[in-house]
Formats: C-alpha cells, sequence, structure tokens
C-alpha cells in the first residue's frame, strides 16, 4: 500500500467566526489526479491553501508528503508547485525571467533555471514570447505561464485553484492538454474547479464540497452512478405551461424548472416514448446522459449561494 | 523520501536563530530580482542621484554666499554631509514604503514567493538589503560629487560610505515594519509628516545651537540627527568615540525594524 501524498482527518479553517472549512477527510494517493468540486465560498481554496502549506490550518490533522505543515513548511513547498486562483505573476520581469527567478526561490542554481526556464516555455507554448512583458500577454498565456512556473522546481505534487475559469474554449482546451500530459508523467495533481466538464475531464476521483463540508466522494462515474440516473429526459414547454404530474410516475426523479422538466431514468427514449402515449406535447424534447453536473446540482442545489 | 532543502553555507547567524518556517536564507534571491527590475529601469534609478546635487548646489552654494561658515566650516562643506544622510534616509525610505506597499496590495508578489521554501523572514531580509544597496549606490556617487567641490576633508571620510550604509539599513527596516500596518495610499501621508520635517530640522542646514533647549532635546532623539552627527563628524574630520554611540543608535533600529518586519509580513501574507 503507498502513503498517500496528502492525508487531512477532520481538517478545519476559521476565519475569525467565519468557519470556512468544517472537519474534512480527505486522503489523495500518488500518481492521482484528485478533485475538489464546488460553488464559489464551498471551501475549496481554503482547503488548497492548507495543503500548500501558505497558511495555517485552525484544527484537525493535516499531513503532506507525509510531514506535518506546521513543522516542515518549507520542505512541503520544496516539493510541490502552485497554481493560485489568480495569476501572481511577476509583472516586473519578462516571461523568461519570471520561470528563471522563481526557481532561484527553490534554491536551484542559475545555469539549471536557465536550462528549466527553456524546457517550460516550450512546454507552455510561449517560446516565442520568451523575452516580452507579462502584461501584454493574453489570459490563457499567463495561465500557461503560471502553470509552467509552477513546474520549475519538478514537483511531486502540483495544486491548481481553478486552472481555467476565465478563459476562452480553446485556451481551456490547450491547457486541459498541458495538464492530462503531466499527469500521464507521473505528477500527482490536485484541482479544484466549479466547472463539471473540467472535473470528468481529468480528475480520476473527486469530492464535492458544500459549506465547507464533504457531501460525496467518488470517481465521476461512482458519483453519477450514486447520485442521478444513467440518462437524463429534457421536455421543453413554453415558461409556464410544464405540469410534472403526467410524467412523475415516468422516472425516478422529476425536476422542475421555469421551462421544462427533467426527467431522471435509466431509458430516456422509452420514458419520451411513454410521455407522449400519454399526450404530453413538450415544443422540444432531448435525452442525454447524466453529467457531473447533475450530480452536484443534485447535491448543493439550485440556489445561489453567494 | 526526504529531500532536504539546502541551506547556503554563509547564510549565517540568523538562521540559527530564526525558525526555519520563517527564513530559509535566500534573501539574496530578492536582491537578484530588484537587479533585473532595475536593469530595466535604469533611469528612474539614476534620478535618485540628482536631488542631492541639486540641494548642495541650490542651498550649500546659492544660501552659502550669505551665511559664510558654521562652527568654523563653510557652509557648502556643512551642509553636504548633511544631504548625504538625508539621501540614505530618502532612498531607502522610499523603496521601503511606497515599492513595498505595491508589492504587498497589488502585485501580490510575495504571495508567489512564500509558495516556495522561502520564508517571511528572506523577503524582509532581501527588500532592505536591496534599499541599502541602492542607498549605498546614491552615497558613493554623491560622496564623489562632494570629492570634487572639494568638500571632504578628512581621511575618516572614507567610513562615511559604511556608515550611509547602516543609515539606510536602519531606515528601510523601520519603513519595512510601517508599511506593514498600512491600510490604503492615504497612510502615506504620514509617511511625508514624517520624513519632510526631519530632512528640514534635524541640524541639516542650521546647527542644534539655534533651537531652544526643549526642541534641541526633541531633535537629539530623531534617527536623521544622529545620521547627520555621523556623516558630519567623518567628512570633516572631527571624530571621536561619542560616533559609536549613533552606530548604536542605528544597529538597535535596524534589528528592531527587520524582527517587526519579518512578523507583521508573515501574519500578513500567511492568513
Amino acid at each position: 500500500m503507498t502513503t498517500p501524498l496528502v492525508e487531512a482527518r477532520g481538517l478545519t479553517k476559521s476565519f475569525g467566526s467565519f468557519e470556512a472549512v468544517r472537519g474534512i477527510d480527505v486522503e489523495v494517493h500518488p500518481g492521482e489526479a484528485f478533485g475538489f468540486l464546488g460553488a464559489n465560498g464551498a471551501g475549496k481554496s481554503s482547503t488548497m491553501r492548507m495543503v500548500s502549506c501558505t497558511s495555517p490550518r485552525t484544527g484537525g490533522e493535516l499531513r503532506v508528503l507525509g510531514m506535518d505543515p506546521d513543522r516542515d513548511g518549507p520542505r512541503i513547498r520544496a516539493r510541490i508547485g502552485v497554481v493560485p486562483q489568480l495569476d501572481n505573476l511577476d509583472t516586473e520581469l519578462t516571461v523568461r525571467q519570471n520561470l528563471e527567478v522563481y526557481g532561484r526561490y527553490f534554491g536551484l542554481s542559475r545555469a539549471h533555471v536557465r536550462a528549466k526556464a527553456v524546457e517550460l516555455l516550450e512546454f507552455a507554448q510561449l517560446a516565442e514570447r520568451a523575452d516580452d512583458e507579462v502584461e501584454p500577454l493574453s489570459g490563457g498565456m499567463k495561465r500557461r505561464l503560471t502553470i509552467a512556473r509552477s513546474l520549475v522546481n519538478d514537483p511531486d505534487l502540483l495544486l491548481l485553484d481553478e486552472p481555467t475559469t476565465g478563459l476562452d474554449p480553446q485556451a481551456r482546451h490547450l491547457l486541459w492538454d498541458r495538464l492530462f500530459r503531466l499527469k500521464q508523467s507521473g505528477v500527482t495533481l490536485i484541482i479544484t474547479t466549479h466547472y463539471m466538464d473540467e472535473a470528468e475531464q481529468l480528475c480520476d476521483r473527486l469530492v464535492v464540497m458544500d459549506g465547507g463540508r464533504i457531501v460525496a466522494e467518488g470517481s465521476p462515474g461512482e458519483l453519477i452512478r450514486r447520485y442521478s440516473t444513467r440518462e437524463v429526459l429534457e421536455l421543453r414547454f413554453p415558461p409556464g405551461e410544464q405540469d410534472p404530474e403526467p410524467v412523475r410516475d415516468l422516472a425516478e426523479r422529476v425536476e422542475v424548472l421555469p421551462d421544462r422538466l427533467l426527467l431522471y431514468t435509466a431509458d430516456g427514449d422509452a420514458a419520451l416514448a411513454a410521455a407522449h402515449a400519454r399526450g404530453v406535447r413538450p415544443v422540444s424534447s432531448l435525452v442525454r446522459r447524466s453529467t457531473l453536473e447533475d450530480v452536484f446540482l443534485r447535491l448543493t442545489g439550485r440556489t445561489l449561494v453567494d | 523520501m526526504t529531500r532536504v532543502v539546502e541551506r547556503p553555507a554563509g547564510a549565517g547567524l540568523l538562521l540559527r536563530v530564526v525558525p526555519p518556517g520563517l527564513y530559509a536564507g535566500r534573501a539574496r534571491v530578492l536582491v537578484e530580482r530588484a537587479y533585473l527590475v532595475n536593469r530595466r529601469a535604469w533611469l528612474s534609478l539614476v534620478s535618485g542621484f540628482f536631488e542631492p546635487v541639486f540641494f548642495l548646489l541650490s542651498l550649500g552654494y546659492g544660501f552659502g554666499q550669505l551665511v559664510s561658515a558654521v562652527d568654523g566650516v563653510p557652509y557648502p562643506a556643512y551642509v553636504a554631509p548633511a544631504l548625504l544622510a538625508a539621501s540614505a534616509m530618502n532612498g531607502a525610505i522610499f523603496d521601503a514604503t511606497y515599492n513595498l506597499f505595491f508589492k504587498i496590495k497589488y502585485a501580490r508578489l510575495y504571495e508567489a514567493v512564500l509558495a516556495t521554501p522561502m520564508g517571511p523572514v528572506d523577503i524582509a531580509v532581501g527588500e532592505a538589503c536591496w534599499a541599502l544597496l541602492r542607498g549605498g549606490l546614491y552615497s558613493a556617487g554623491f560622496l564623489a560629487v562632494m570629492l570634487g567641490f572639494g568638500l571632504v576633508w578628512s581621511p575618516w571620510a572614507v567610513l562615511v560610505l559604511p556608515a550611509c550604509l547602516l543609515v539606510a539599513l536602519a531606515f528601510a527596516a523601520v519603513g519595512m515594519a510601517a508599511t506593514t500596518f498600512m491600510r490604503s495610499w492615504q497612510d502615506f501621508d504620514l509617511v511625508q509628516l514624517l520624513v519632510l520635517p526631519l530632512f528640514l530640522f534635524s541640524t541639516t542646514f542650521y546647527p542644534l545651537s539655534v533651537y531652544p533647549a526643549w526642541l534641541r532635546a526633541v531633535v537629539q532623539w530623531t534617527p536623521l540627527y544622529h545620521a547627520i552627527e555621523l556623516t558630519r563628524a567623518l567628512t570633516t574630520g572631527h571624530v571621536g568615540w561619542g560616533l559609536l554611540g549613533h552606530v548604536g543608535y542605528f544597529a538597535v533600529m535596524a534589528a528592531l525594524g527587520v524582527a517587526v518586519a519579518a512578523r507583521r509580513l508573515g501574519r500578513l501574507l500567511t492568513a
């Protein structure tokens, strides 16, 4: 059995009287891509900051790479890479210098960081902008540079806090590709996100957080099986005309939205046929597979949290 | 599988007295960074050299036409060492307050630094050292100007450069500590409110004897007064054991400043 890279028991974090993290148990194993899924304010970032040893825990146990962050913070930080939610690149330095100077903070030699910067610029597809300023780079480029920077010390564990928030689809896919390559090369990833497609793409295992607690845990497939049905039938109606009563018994669960009904069922086509047979006439209909989004909304509700 | 964080052999005493979580012994990397930044913005670096030169020309020589000598010292030679000390103070304060505040509040530079093995003491020491180095450059430049104008009278003046470095370090350290308490740019008006009277009234342009006794006592407690006493004694050759008192004053000021700044930075950045 391998020792977990991250092990938390009853981990809590409070800011004054506000409890951001209310006792979570988590284990992340070597080589895994692990996700924290949750709405804004669910406690994901606070958890990440405790794991990255930049914020002391309030209570509970936490071991990262087998060490205690309170005692061995610098030794742990020497072996992890951190991609914060907001880019904090050094805007007074060039793209290349950002990588080189950051490597120097880890105590790496000048010759080493010079070679490493060339390699990382290639990896992040930024070689052509190497000697440019940071500020005029696009959002996607800055994000790639931040990720490249986090790899300068060849970390065993990479922490990514909402890596693709605010990026366009092309930039997101390029980033996913880079992260997937890292995973293939054996780097353990911890990712927070509120994008369900991102979690499904990248994570082997994930936890859903809500109000500072973990409300579900498993692989994306397991979570879908456990908390949703195989398929979802969406029936669209003019707003106000949707009536769940005639179809209530055709699905395990029926959800009423302002302009449609969602029928959670193992066989969407059969449910659609049955609904038609009962004279239900939606404007349009759609049968799709259940996604993590269905799981997430089931677990954390549809109301806006912040 | 433990990999030991390497610590440079020469990082010294601090490593033994500061808890490892606060100090990685790599403060010099921040000096490297500052060098890279300023290599590109050299014009703003050079501009700081001219300020005391302008003061020397306008007040030392212009005003000097009216005031021939103070305590037996020709007026330009009386004012020049004071300007030297004041520019060491100004440079250090500017770096340690405005520049530091910008990096904490807007650039979020230190947040990135603290995600590495670097600790808040590395930041405090590194930034103070840079402020010191820059102050040292200005002092050296101005000292060369003084030499050119024949305003250096004593071989003791070789010690004026290290003296200026100590003065700059002390002001930088206290400036940094103060900056960690600032909430917005408005608070910097307070810095101006302190620095300007220090510059004008610390026997920069006239001797202590013009003040009434009570004001003399106040001025004798302020830091720039001690700095000017030190530089003026060294360039005019009025050297005595009493100068060590001024050195002690700045050593204590620097130590207190670094201690408070590191502690506050740590708390500010790792909530």
